[in-house]
């Protein structure tokens, strides 16, 4: 990896193309995957892609010879979160496709996702969001770090770089409940960002157009050394047995205060028992 | 019989009711041991041999801890390795969830997170789609790795205290790992933990910097206190108060929502609540769509007229 420490930055930022939660999300077929029509770049992937662009801009920026990229696996349409990176400000995109992914469970899609940063490596720093809004488990980013042997800072609210005579090294802070914790460790890493690392920017008419002239890699499992029985179904250590739609919540009881509501709701409550 | 491996991430004075659930499922499905990276107290492990624990993994060595998440994987695969174990069960907690992410390639076991239930032939039951979707899962290898919701399985009685034996085993940490270097402990509230609370009172943006009326209703219930993102980042109420998608997902008995709107990803975190009860001014909020009982009203009367009420009620 020194060879890309001697330069700039090598940046990677994984984004993943999800169910837009603003409509309902489904599960169908026989093989029980997520239907994945009305789909967008994940939310919580724009803020490890921000805080790669604004890591850029605290270290030279333009200048500074570093590279953001942008890099999916999904089918067809998951480019479509590289392409919307590539607007906001990445430098360059990577897609890796192919039909033997269908139902890759996080084990899966860690081995796939460590197969294509090897291939396209060496990067000093991985960045991802810190749980995809679909599948939520939060667990390919501790699993991608255990597969490429790097050192693992999950659920950064901060994140600060440092160039030291020997290579850089991160700060960032952690907030869990009962302490916050700084973490430090030396590049290269894997870092899962939060939603109170920063706010992301939108991307604008310039870099729209600018998007255009960027290039967008395409890669097979083959490209990356991976056997079609290692990823997908075959290759998943869990399997889904059944998925039904919960019953929606009905609406209950909806008063208007007239003076008397707060009494009223302590008649529901110990009518429910709750009291 | 198979082994279970009860994983205990940073044991406090006592064993938390979340711990003796997970003590207790372990339990139901095998022989139990235990692994606790951190150094417990008297009484901790009191606790833990009270479920018939007669015995507990310890690293060899201390640095364990200060190795972010890939030290405890790594003592936890030892853990499984020395034991035998066929399930390992862990919290729900983010860490843990890493934890079981990490100790998941290590062993080549498959990791079901977020389990509200289980069958005797290791099938489990979780949410997705921020509770809108109920899935049935296994894992597909000879280790079962799960990490177990608070609330979800009942904590049995427990036997008398014993204290289980302490077994040392040596962990290789990774060479390259990050270190934590600094820890501030945060303010204790004393109220009930958020994940295992029975009632929560929650407030958004309409609380207004306020929380007083919210935390007196939660003292009268014996609740906890959460809050929407908008309030947390308005710096009124502590981040680890923040309910929904980017915080905590709670499934208490009573959740009352007062001053939030209950958008998609505050949703996500509460839903799934037994009841719901919602406090807003504007009668269009869509939290009214998913409250058993709505009160369009303002939460500063509503409030302190119900919490007068539960004490004058003398409950
Ligand atoms: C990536 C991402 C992650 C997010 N994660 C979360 C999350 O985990 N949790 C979360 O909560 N949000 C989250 N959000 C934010 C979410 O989208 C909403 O912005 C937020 O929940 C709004 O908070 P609120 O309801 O308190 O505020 P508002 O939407 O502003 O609603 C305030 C409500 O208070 C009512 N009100 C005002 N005064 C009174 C009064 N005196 N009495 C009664 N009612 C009153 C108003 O009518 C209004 O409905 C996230 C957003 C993003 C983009
Ligand atoms: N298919 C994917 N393509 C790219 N990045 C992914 C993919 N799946 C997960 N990730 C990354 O891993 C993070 C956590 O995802 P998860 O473990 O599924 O909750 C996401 O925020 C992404 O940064």
């Amino acid at each position: 990896m020194d060879e890309a420490t001697a330069g700039g930055l090598r940046i990677a930022v994984l984004v993943k193309h999800v169910p837009d939660a603003q409509f309902d999300r489904h599960i169908s077929g026989d093989d029980l995957t997520t239907v994945r029509t009305e789909s967008i770049l994940s939310e919580l992937d724009e803020y490890a892609l921000e805080a790669a662009l604004q890591l850029v801009e605290a270290n030279g920026g333009a200048t500074g010879g570093h590279r953001v990229t942008a890099i999916t696996m999904g089918p067809a349409a998951a480019v479509n979160a590289v392409k919307k990176s590539l607007q906001i400000g990445a430098d360059d995109g990577v897609h890796l496709t192919d039909e033997a992914l269908t139902g890759s469970d996080a084990s899966a899609t860690s081995k796939a996702l460590a197969a294509l940063l090897r291939h396209l490596g060496p990067f000093d720093l991985v960045l991802t969001g810190m749980a995809s809004t679909d599948g939520e488990t939060s667990l390919v980013p501790a699993q991608l770090a255990e597969r490429l042997t790097l050192p693992q800072v999950t659920f950064a609210a901060s994140l600060d770089l440092a160039r030291e005579d020997g290579g850089w090294s991160l700060t960032a802070r952690r907030d869990n409940d009962t302490f916050a914790e700084t973490i430090e460790a030396p590049l290269p890493a894997l870092v899962s960002v939060t939603d109170q690392i920063n706010e992301p920017r939108y991307p604008n008419f310039k870099g729209i157009m600018a998007a255009k002239k960027k290039q967008i890699q395409v890669l097979s499992l083959t490209d990356v050394g991976l056997q079609p029985d290692e990823v997908g179904f075959a290759g998943s250590w869990t399997k889904v047995e059944a998925a039904a739609p919960r019953p929606p919540r009905s609406q209950g009881t909806v008063i208007t205060d007239e003076g008397d509501a707060g009494i009223r709701l302590v008649d529901f409550l110990a009518g429910q028992k709750l009291l | 019989m198979t082994t279970v491996l009860v994983f205990l991430d940073h044991p406090g004075a006592s064993l938390a009711k979340s711990e003796r659930e997970i003590l207790s499922l372990g339990a139901s499905l095998g022989e139990v041991v235990v692994a606790l990276a951190d150094e417990a107290g008297p009484a901790y492990l009191d606790g833990v041999g009270s479920y018939g624990v007669r015995e507990y993994y310890r690293p060899e060595t201390a640095a364990v801890s200060e190795v972010l998440v890939a030290g405890k994987a790594a003592f936890l695969a030892a853990a499984v390795r020395a034991s035998g174990a066929g399930v390992v069960l862990l919290g729900n907690a983010y860490e843990s969830k890493e934890i079981a992410a990490r100790l998941g390639v290590r062993l080549e076991a498959g990791v079901i997170t977020d389990v509200v239930a289980l069958d005797s032939d290791l099938t489990a039951t979780k949410s997705d789609f921020a509770g809108s979707y109920t899935v049935e899962c296994r894992v597909t290898t000879d280790v079962s790795i799960l990490t177990v919701k608070p609330n979800s399985f009942e904590a049995v009685e427990a036997g008398p205290p014993s204290s289980p034996r302490e077994v040392p085993i040596p962990v290789e940490l990774p060479l390259a790992a990050a270190r934590v270097t600094g820890r501030v402990d945060k303010p204790v509230s004393g109220r009930p933990d958020l994940s295992e609370a029975r009632v929560i009172v929650a407030g958004g943006r309409g609380v207004n910097g306020n929380f007083g009326p919210l935390e007196e209703l939660a003292d009268a219930l014996g609740g906890a206190v959460g809050a929407s993102r908008a309030a947390t980042d308005a710096g009124w109420i502590e981040h680890s108060a923040q309910i929904g998608q980017t915080g905590k997902t709670v499934s208490p008995q009573l959740y009352i929502s007062a001053g939030i709107s209950g958008a998609i990803q505050q949703k996500a975190g509460m839903q799934t609540s037994k009841v719901i009860v919602a406090i807003n001014k504007d009668a269009d909020s869509p939290v009214f769509e998913i409250a058993d009982f709505g009160i369009v009203g303002d939460l500063f009367t509503v409030l302190p007229q119900a919490t007068d009420e539960i004490r004058k009620r003398g409950l």
